[in-house]
């Protein structure tokens, strides 16, 4: 087990490999479709320093409001895919060192990490419980308004968030890798059929 | 029974499903934790973490609670209406407490009717018993990254080489697992339709899902082929959360219904690691839930 600290610099995101297990501690952000566009269309200058050298996670949350603030009632991650077409150019523009989120990402991703230093790390699906625990904190939220909670981009402050490193900066993708070895297996499983 | 009380009960049975996987679950995925090593090993002790946490605290084991499905046996002096209002009603409550998540999107609009009751949510699928008082509700939470990864096949198939036989439905049920990959929450479980038409088909493959994972099919026949692609399905090392493994899914389900001459469908349903089902029957007005 890798431990992490953000923010992070791109020598250390640049020693993990795919397979690497993590636990992450330190201040990201929630980022989903909205967040996204927003990000490549618009200079987003409230979580610019946050991103930069730091991470960013594929969540819409369940949320819920005290008199202490916001909590994270369930915080599993959501499918990556939907922010390929965006993901390569926040990468590059805020200086993102790694994407959190599940079901991997694209060619374009893969070589926005190989080329700016950075990695997608794959969080468990389905971990409502445990990720919603390792929210130690909501520090602030951007764009609440406008976007709704699911949406928003909550800034959070994580103890130990555990993920599996599945893209890493050399090019290297464990998605592939599985899908690669298990049709080639599959293929000669269906002939003993 | 009166309705406040079934109410009651089907709350509890929505809760009880939401945030507490039942025994057969928890304990396959523990065999499967004991076999692998790495991160496969990890994957799934974060997974029995996760759950044991969401039972203690009441809390959803993940939070897309999925769609609700009831299957309702009733005796004759049960009237299947009553059990579906409380069935929605406790429904409704249960996403008020945050049991269940606000699942139910209108497909045109795109409005979220915020407590799980919409059309055809929940689904309700009733079977009169003989017995005239007897009432057995069965609920299946089903996730939708699971559900998308689904397919139904037409035999024959020929980019798969599936004829209509036997081998046909072997590889039809490997094809499925490979396109899931582990995109569904990976180790689930695959519930297979043999035969009937369309919707028939699906059904039977999600029926299969209230079955107990260490069950025995009473088929013989099928009982075999069930272990077989179980294991085989494994030998494709997609393992938990597709990160490579052993375990690539917890086990593989089948039922057949006589099909038309003209078709011929296997339907593969699939079902997260985050696989919840329960049930509660009422026995001599007392509430006993599995
Ligand atoms: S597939 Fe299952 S475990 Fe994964 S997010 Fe959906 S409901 Fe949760």
């Amino acid at each position: 087990m890798i431990e992490i600290k953000l923010p992070v610099p791109e020598e250390d995101i640049r020693r993990l490999k795919v397979g690497d297990e993590v636990v992450i501690s330190g201040v990201m952000i929630t980022a989903r479709d909205a967040a996204h566009k927003y990000m490549v269309e618009q200079e987003a200058a409230e979580v610019k320093d946050v991103l930069k050298d730091g991470m960013l996670y594929h969540c819409g949350p369940v949320v819920k409001q005290d008199d202490q603030g916001w909590h994270f009632v369930a915080a599993g991650p959501t499918t990556s895919k939907r922010e390929e077409p965006y993901e390569a150019d926040v990468i590059a523009r805020y200086g993102v060192r790694g994407v959190i989120g599940k079901g991997g990402m694209g060619e374009r991703t893969l070589a926005a990490c190989r080329e700016h230093g950075a990695v997608y790390l794959h969080a468990i699906g389905g971990l409502a419980v445990i990720l919603a625990a390792s929210v130690k904190q909501v520090q602030t939220v951007h764009k609440l308004e406008e976007f709704g909670v699911p949406e928003a981009m909550w800034v959070i402050e994580v103890e130990r968030f555990p993920a599996v490193v599945t893209m890493d900066s050399h090019g290297n993708s464990l998605h592939t890798e599985v899908l690669e070895k298990s049709t080639e297996k599959a293929r000669a499983i269906s002939k003993t059929l | 029974m009166d309705p406040q009380t079934l109410r009651k009960h089907l709350l509890e049975l929505v809760r009880m499903t939401a945030c507490d996987l039942a025994p057969d679950v928890e304990q396959a995925l523990a065999r499967a934790r004991d076999r692998e090593e790495g991160r496969a090993r990890s994957t799934l002790e974060w997974m029995i973490k996760n759950s044991a946490e969401a039972r203690e605290s009441s809390r959803p084991v993940c939070q897309d609670t999925g769609s609700l499905i009831f299957y309702v046996d009733h005796g004759r002096e049960i009237r299947p209406g009553l059990v579906a209002q409380a069935a929605r009603e406790a429904a409704a409550e249960a996403t008020e407490r945050s049991y269940l998540r606000p699942n139910a999107v209108d497909p045109i609009t795109g409005k979220n009717s915020k407590n799980n009751v919409g059309r055809g949510s929940p689904y309700f699928h009733f079977n009169e018993v003989e017995d005239d008082n007897a009432l057995r509700v069965r609920l299946m939470l089903k996730g939708g990254g699971s559900e998308n990864c689904g397919a139904q096949y037409t035999l024959p198939d020929n980019t798969i080489e599936a004829s209509r036989d036997l081998t046909g439905v072997k590889r039809c049920i490997l094809d499925a697992a490979l396109r899931a990959q582990g995109f569904g929450c990976a180790p689930g479980v695959l519930g297979v339709g043999i035969g009937g038409d369309r919707m028939t088909s699906f059904m039977e493959s999600k029926e299969q899902f209230f079955r107990k994972l260490d069950d025995q099919n009473l088929d013989p026949l099928l009982a075999e082929l069930e272990d077989e692609m179980h294991k085989k399905v494994c030998e494709l090392g997609i393992g938990p959360m597709g990160f490579g493994g052993r375990t690539t899914v917890l086990g593989v389900k089948v039922g057949i219904r006589h099909r038309l001459p003209a078709c011929y469908f296997v339907s593969v349903s699939y079902t997260c690691w985050a696989y919840r089902r329960r049930s509660l029957e009422i026995v001599n007005g007392e509430a006993r839930y599995a």
